[in-house]
């Protein structure tokens, strides 16, 4: 496993610099857990202060050094892209498997639910259900809500690749092997899925983190958390631009934008290394 | 002895190099043949022995990583070898004086275009006659294939495989090129159509006076069709003649044990399987290739690789254990450590 | 195959029927051409496909009344299907041995993992091979004769009483093309396996095949005894077929003449 990892390094420039990226956000991430100052707390240092040596990125209005706010926040926002996406992922997973394998009327029905969740527009449905469940808006809710909006494109494409697998003739091999309906979805047809899966995790990723920062914003979600975009609310409300705190604003988002381009790059470069067709090619078949 | 075609010491290896694995996959290793005008020269061999990746090279189809790294190849309407030419000369010959026949003839045939578009986008910049005069020679030359001509405003999947192969025919032939070169075009075919379809390559061939080299694994074409046939093996050839000489009388060992475990309708004699597999081309058997699974093996087999020797006129083997006459081959040690001179580098297509 | 116009109804296969004995084990050759229907009535018969009219039985028993995962085992159990390309009968990505012990733990109860070996080295010494050269490799390490072996072997493990192959050695080298033939002959002679052999190739259905069933666009055209049929064809179509086939004898007397 290692070696692999080292092999990807080595060659892939996308894969290089992407954990490059990755690994700066991630030390930021673990830095986090080292914060002086207790997250939610206001004017624990000077306010206004440009960022000096004292602190790297200066302070806010609030009076919360930015630096350590922005560990905060972006492992929060991160935690929560990757909640979102796993759930998301396995509800994918399970409904294009299932329904490009079997097919007839379960995959109809499957994909007649599939079609209608493409058409609802998200943003007015959150939008909804913040106004619903206003007190009782958790983070937790929210990715719920937001997994299982975010499904059905890549379900489409899993269906497809299960499709053109079901009629391969390892497939009935399988079956004549007696392998269970769920062991050869699992373990034949999985690696096949994989490249999809992985770099549509990434895009999930990338689309929560950029939902939850458009909602944090407009202040719908539950601004006390420090979050990437609740930083850039805050930062609003302040208006921090305006008056010259440029630092309060930048910092989440050349934060946000290094991790979107960190998962991109990682998601684009393993994409290629486990794409079933340059596996092959590396086994020299 | 007039020569259409000279192939002298050809090599032409698959480089590859993924996330650091790098291998060599040795394709065609050192191939001389000599094809003459009007005739049809058979090239029999398995999968894998490189047959495909040879008529690639001499078709100048090569796409890196496929790179020839020596060797010459002279054609009788050329007045340089094959790889100094420059892109435009390449695309000047094509269809003109070298054509090919093809396994799929989707490979050909462009699917989401009508018949006569492939006509007009490959033989008409050849033919150089006005739009009406040349329909009228490419309907005039179907009819010969027995095609009718509503074909030309068909696409290709509306026609049976059959039709479609003979229209790849009439592609390649229609500009009357010097040199056809066929690789496995029946391969695909029922049986009842293959007959049909060989009938015709054959008698276009006539009547044209192309020289030919045709590849097929299916000894049983060979007998219908070639004059002289090659046999390959893991990229080498190892024993030509005529191909009466060499269905009758074979010499090397894997001929032959080819031609005793053919099939036949009234012959219930039992036949024999090779033991053994053949050989990957990226780290093939030292000295003569053949010899893990040969019945005849020597110790000089295992050292180094035969030289194809001509034993009688017109017949070549490259087996130690047919005639002291057989050699190895002089450039065994070096050819490996030839360089990697790329002699395509200027072909990327 | 159908028309361009609109869905047309369109009999793959129409009016064929035939019986194999349980009792006198043999191989029964199908032949056609592409279009025949002959991959059609393959899969009918390993139960894949549902006719449309007409009844399968096996054992006696009609194979499409079958339900649930049990009963469709204990069919599988007893009839096993090869494949013609041997590289996409395995899954590029897997182990080879990985369908061998799937079929030993399902269908010889081997749950053990010393038995799930036992069973498979044992079938795949009948083919001819070990599980020594095939244990962790994968498919495209083995040539195509030995993976088409080894997917014979994998049939063999739950003692089938039929297999069907459809076109099992079209796409294996000619050096190794017949000892997967004469493999045939072993498991009709010594393992008392039926096999329905689905071919275009008359001269390896003449070599080893008891009976013939000639099929052409869906129907039967001919069928009998094997040599019978195949050296003296009746029907004009089974005619053509005869003298469409070349031979290596032709070299002397050419078979093509120019014009057909």
């Amino acid at each position: 496993m290692l070696r692999v990892f080292r092999d990807l390094f080595r060659y892939n420039r996308e894969f290089a610099a992407g954990t490059i990226l990755v690994l700066i956000v991630l030390s930021l991430v673990v830095a986090s857990f080292f914060s002086p100052y207790p997250p939610q707390d206001s004017y624990v240092v000077p306010p206004d202060v440009p960022p000096c040596w004292a602190y790297p990125l200066g302070t806010n209005s609030r009076g919360q050094d930015v630096f350590w706010q922005l560990t905060v926040a972006i492992r929060n926002s991160l935690l929560f892209g990757i909640a979102v996406a796993f759930l998301s992922r396995i509800i994918s997973l399970v409904i294009g498997l299932v329904s490009g394998y079997t097919g007839g009327l379960v995959d109809r029905v499957l994909m007649s639910i599939n079609d209608t969740f493409v058409v609802i527009p998200l943003f007015p449905i959150l939008t909804l259900f913040y106004f619903m469940m206003h007190d009782h808006m958790s983070w937790t809710l929210l990715a719920l809500a937001m997994a299982s909006l975010g499904w059905p494109y890549d379900a489409r494409l899993i269906r497809s690749v299960a499709l053109s697998l079901r009629n391969r003739e390892f497939t009935a091999q399988s079956v004549f092997s007696g392998m269970s309906t769920r062991q050869i979805l699992l373990e034949e047809h999985l690696p096949y899925v994989l490249p999809i899966v992985f770099s549509t995790t990434m895009n999930n990723i990338n689309w929560s983190i950029g939902l939850e920062v458009t909602l944090s914003v407009i202040g719908f979600t539950n601004i006390e958390t420090p979050t990437i975009g609740t930083m850039i609310y805050w930062a609003n409300q302040h208006t921090a631009m305006v008056a010259g705190i440029w630092w309060w604003v930048v910092a989440p988002v050349a934060t946000v934008i290094m991790t979107f381009i960190g998962l991109f790059l990682l998601s684009v470069s393993v994409n290629e290394f486990i794409d079933p067709r340059s596996r092959l090619a590396r086994m020299g078949v | 002895m007039d020569v259409a075609l000279s192939v002298r010491g050809l090599r032409a290896y698959y480089l590859t190099s993924h996330f650091g694995v790098e291998r060599e996959v040795r394709a065609v290793d050192d191939i001389t043949l000599s094809v003459e005008k009007k005739e049809i020269y058979g090239i029999a061999g398995e999968s894998s022995c490189g047959k495909s990746t040879f008529i690639r090279t001499i078709a100048a189809a090569i796409r890196p990583p496929l790179r020839v790294l020596g060797g010459s190849i002279r054609y009788s309407f050329l007045d340089r070898d094959l790889y100094d030419l420059d892109e435009r000369a390449l695309t000047d010959m094509r269809w003109k004086h070298l054509s090919c026949i093809l396994q799929g003839s989707m490979n050909v045939l462009n699917p989401v275009r009508r018949v006569r578009e492939s006509f007009k986008d490959f033989a008409s910049p050849h033919m150089g006659l006005a739009r009406s005069e040349f329909l009228e020679a490419v309907k005039a030359h179907l009819k010969r294939l027995r095609l009718s001509p509503t074909v030309l405003s068909a696409f290709p999947h509306e026609l049976s495989g059959g039709m479609r192969q003979r229209v790849a025919i009439a592609l390649a032939t229609v500009c009357r090129p010097e040199f056809i070169i066929a690789d496995e075009p029946t391969t695909a075919l029922d049986v009842v159509v293959q007959k049909d379809v060989l009938a015709l390559i054959l008698e276009m061939q006539r009547e044209i006076g192309s020289s030919m080299i045709f590849v097929t694994h299916d000894l049983t074409v060979h007998a219908n069709i070639s004059n002289r046939l090659g046999i390959m093996y893991a990229g080498r050839l190892v024993e030509e003649g005529s191909t009466r000489d060499i269905l009758r009388d074979p010499m090397h060992p894997y001929t032959r044990h080819l031609i005793a475990s053919l099939p036949r309708i009234g012959d219930v004699t039992p036949k024999k399987g090779l033991s053994g597999a053949p050989p990957s081309l990226a780290d093939p058997p030292s000295g003569c290739r053949f010899h893990p699974r040969c019945p005849l093996a020597m110790d000089i087999c295992r050292q180094a690789h035969p030289e194809l020797t001509a034993l009688a006129p017109g017949r070549r083997v490259a087996c130690y254990a047919i005639s002291p006459l057989v050699q190895p081959a002089h450039d065994a040690a070096a050819a490996h450590q030839a360089t990697k001179a790329d002699k395509s580098a200027a072909f990327l297509q | 195959m159908g028309g361009l116009l609109g869905r047309t109804r369109f009999a793959a296969i129409d009016d064929v029927s035939f019986s194999l004995e349980a009792a006198r084990p043999e191989i029964f050759a199908i032949i056609g051409e592409s279009g025949s229907g002959k991959t059609t009535l393959a899969r009918m018969i390993l139960n894949t496909l549902a006719p449309s009219k007409g009844i399968i039985r096996f054992l006696g028993e009609d194979i499409s009344r079958f339900r649930g995962r049990r009963e469709q085992l204990q069919f599988m159990r007893k009839v096993q299907p090869i494949f013609q390309n041997p590289f996409e009968a395995f899954n590029p990505l897997k182990r080879v041995d990985r369908y061998l012990f799937a079929s030993a733990y399902h269908f010889a109860e081997h749950h053990g993992r010393a038995g799930r070996e036992a069973a498979a080295d044992e079938a795949l010494k009948k083919v001819g091979l070990s599980l020594a050269e095939v244990k962790g490799r994968f498919p495209h390490e083995l040539s195509g004769g030995q993976l088409q072996r080894a997917a014979i072997a994998r049939a063999l493990i739950s003692s089938p009483a039929l297999i069907v192959a459809d076109e099992p050695v079209s796409m294996v080298d000619a050096s190794l093309r017949m000892s997967i033939v004469n493999l045939f002959k072993t498991l009709r002679d010594e393992l008392r396996v039926s096999i329905i052999y689905i071919t275009h190739d008359l001269a390896t259905a003449y070599y080893i095949s008891d009976r013939v069933l000639i099929m052409q666009k869906g129907k039967v055209v001919e069928t009998g005894p094997a040599r019978h049929v195949l050296s003296n064809p009746q029907h004009p179509y089974t005619v053509l077929l005869r003298e469409s086939i070349l031979s290596p004898d032709d070299v002397d007397k050419p078979h093509l003449a120019g014009a057909a």
